[in-house]
């Protein structure tokens, strides 16, 4: 169990993480996203030991991170963003090195070096220099080092940045694989990532949570939830059909397509099937019609470019009232 | 399996051996280790009139070595800590279960021993001085004690200036410009040009010069208070590193 309360981290004046709180428990994997400079990367160098916080506390499994540093570190496996490994340290020896320092000996080492590497496919580089390694093993060697003590406490920071689909595709699988029986988080702004390996989403946005729920939660608060996407093969007047239609709250033009519509529902109605009935029934020129996906996105660009701006108003405004004080 | 049962050592003794791999998996260490020699022969040979004063000692060996290690040893203590902060490994190294203290020295230690067995490999010099001569040993065992321990007085000072940048050209820079003040503020020409002050004053500048201490030992004056001088020096150049290093890791 990690417990975050009333966490603050500050860069002289300035505000990465303003008064944090949030638990996760055993086997969660939880999603952390926001947009660049949101303070993801922040919360994890704390979390991790890297930076002390300016205010607040972060337990890991009991142990508080101030007091007790080398306990937590002990329990967490972490892969800072960008991976950074040993340049000039060849893929044994880092893990090699690590696995020491994780306490491993003789025996025991190798299988845990020979399980990593066969858990992240490193095989075929174990002798090259980290340095000659491409973008993508680069990464999976950070992995491997996140994962070589079998961490009761995985963070990851940006795991699948910069790799290719394949790539991206087999670091998720690994990801669900390592859930079982831990606590795993991962940071992230690709939000199809969130909906298809964690149990739970934060949304932050310039240092605060805006969101905490399942990825289908939040996915449900969006305005476009059940919202029917609609192609036209020529003019209909779409919204003088749908007018007397109660369910319905809006029809939208879209911007980048020619006769592409948006029906947006009241909150909490579907109206799939009443629409399908009605394209089926009234013969309207439909060339394809579907629901509306991305809800996430639609959800997270709503809350962070919101929360973000009013966020930062509010510390203008903190800040010009502690001036005119002074 | 990890945790509790680590000893300080045992983590110290790890990343002293990555370190001392490290300088050797780039030719860092040769360059090093071979300029080193070719600079003491020059030194020794040439410049310091080795066959000419026909006295059978290494002093124009040694008395050279402030000034060698002036430049030599900032090049292998100069990516220490800026190495670590440009490739954003100290992130990692910081957030595995060790101390810094360990961490500290393992890689203080590391410098120290390559610094070392270029000295070692000196040796040649002392065969041909007993081959030419007799020699007294013992005050050549004690010069190169005061070589080593002087050279991890630079190496402590390089540390710290290490720490305090992520570009290691500069910390080179800033390490050669430390280093010079507590290698000149010893030497005759800045005495004298304190010849105004109170005594106590002068006693005090060269007290901290590293040539004042050096001087003593490689005559083969093994005082108690030359070494704990340098032992002192290390300490607190390393300490520094470690409050440098935590005050710094983020930027
Ligand atoms: N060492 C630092 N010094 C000053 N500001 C920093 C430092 N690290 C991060 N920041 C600032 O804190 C904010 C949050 O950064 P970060 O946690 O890296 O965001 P994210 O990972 O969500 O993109 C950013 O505005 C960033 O510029
Ligand atoms: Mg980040």
């Amino acid at each position: 169990m990690i417990e975050i309360s009333h966490l603050t981290k500050k860069f002289d004046s300035f505000t990465a993480v303003d008064d944090l709180s949030f638990t996760v428990a055993e086997g969660e994997v939880l999603g952390f996203l926001g947009p660049n400079g949101a303070g993801k990367s922040t919360t994890m160098k704390v979390i991790t030991g890297f930076l002390a916080p300016t205010a607040g506390s972060v337990t890991v499994c009991g142990h508080d991170i101030s007091t007790d540093p080398i306990a937590v570190k002990s329990l967490i496996g972490y892969l800072p963003e960008g991976a950074p490994c040993y340049p000039d340290m060849t893929v044994l020896e880092f893990l090699d090195f690590i696995a020491d320092i994780r306490g491993f000996h003789g025996e025991e080492k190798k299988q845990s070096i020979a399980r990593v590497v066969q858990q992240v496919e490193l095989g075929e580089v174990c002798h090259k220099t980290i340095d000659t390694l491409s973008k993508g093993f680069k990464r999976r060697v950070g992995l491997a080092q996140a994962i070589i003590h079998n961490p009761k406490v995985l963070i990851l920071d940006e795991p699948t940045d910069g790799l290719d689909p394949n790539q991206k595709h087999h670091v998720r699988q690994l990801i669900r694989n390592l859930a079982r029986d831990r606590i795993v988080i991962i940071s992230t702004h690709i939000l199809e990532e969130v909906s298809a390996v964690c149990t739970r989403a934060i949304i932050i946005a310039a240092g605060r949570i805006v969101a905490d729920g399942t990825p289908k939660e939040l996915e449900a608060r969006s305005r476009y939830n059940g919202a029917v996407s609609i192609q036209l093969t020529q003019e209909f007047d779409l919204y003088g059909a749908l007018e007397s239609v109660t369910e319905v709250v809006a029809v939208e033009e879209s911007d980048e397509e020619r006769r592409r519509y948006t029906i947006v529902p009241a909150a909490g109605k579907q109206i799939f099937n009443k629409m399908l009935e009605r394209v089926q029934g009234e013969q309207w020129p439909v060339a394809e019609f579907h629901l509306v996906e991305g809800l996430l996105e639609d959800y997270f660009r709503s809350v962070t470019q919101g929360a973000s701006l009013s966020a930062h108003a509010q510390r203008r405004e903190r800040q010009s009232n502690s001036e005119q004080q002074v | 399996m990890n945790s509790a049962k680590n000893s300080v050592m045992r983590n110290l003794g790890i990343i002293f051996k990555r370190e001392l791999a490290g300088y050797f998996a780039t030719p860092l260490a040769y360059v090093f280790i071979v300029i080193f020699l070719v600079m003491s022969g020059i030194f020794t040979f040439d410049l310091g009139g080795f066959y000419v004063r026909g006295q059978a000692d290494l002093m124009p060996f040694f008395s050279f070595h402030p000034w060698l290690y002036l430049f030599m040893i900032p090049a292998i203590a100069m990516g220490l800590w800026a190495d670590e902060r440009k490739s954003g490994t100290i992130e990692l190294l910081m957030t595995l279960p060790v101390k810094l203290s360990d961490v500290v020295l393992g890689k203080f230690l590391a410098a120290w021993v390559l610094s070392g067995l270029a000295l070692l490999l000196t040796f040649p010099i002392w065969i041909t001085v007993n081959y030419l001569g007799s020699p007294d040993n013992g005050v050549i065992v004690a010069a190169y004690l005061g070589s080593w321990l002087m050279a991890g007085g630079f190496l402590a000072i390089g540390s710290c200036m290490s720490a305090m940048t992520r570009n290691s050209v500069i910390a080179f820079i800033l390490t050669v410009a430390i280093c010079f003040v507590f290698v000149a503020s010893g030497s005759e020409i800045v005495l004298n040009a304190f010849g105004w002050a109170p005594q106590i004053m002068v006693d005090a500048i060269a007290a901290l010069s590293f040539l004042t201490h050096f001087d003593s030992i490689s005559k083969g004056v093994l005082d108690i208070r030359d070494i704990l001088f340098f032992v002192v020096f290390i300490g607190s150049w390393l300490f520094a590193s470690a409050i440098v290093i935590e005050i710094k890791k983020a930027n």
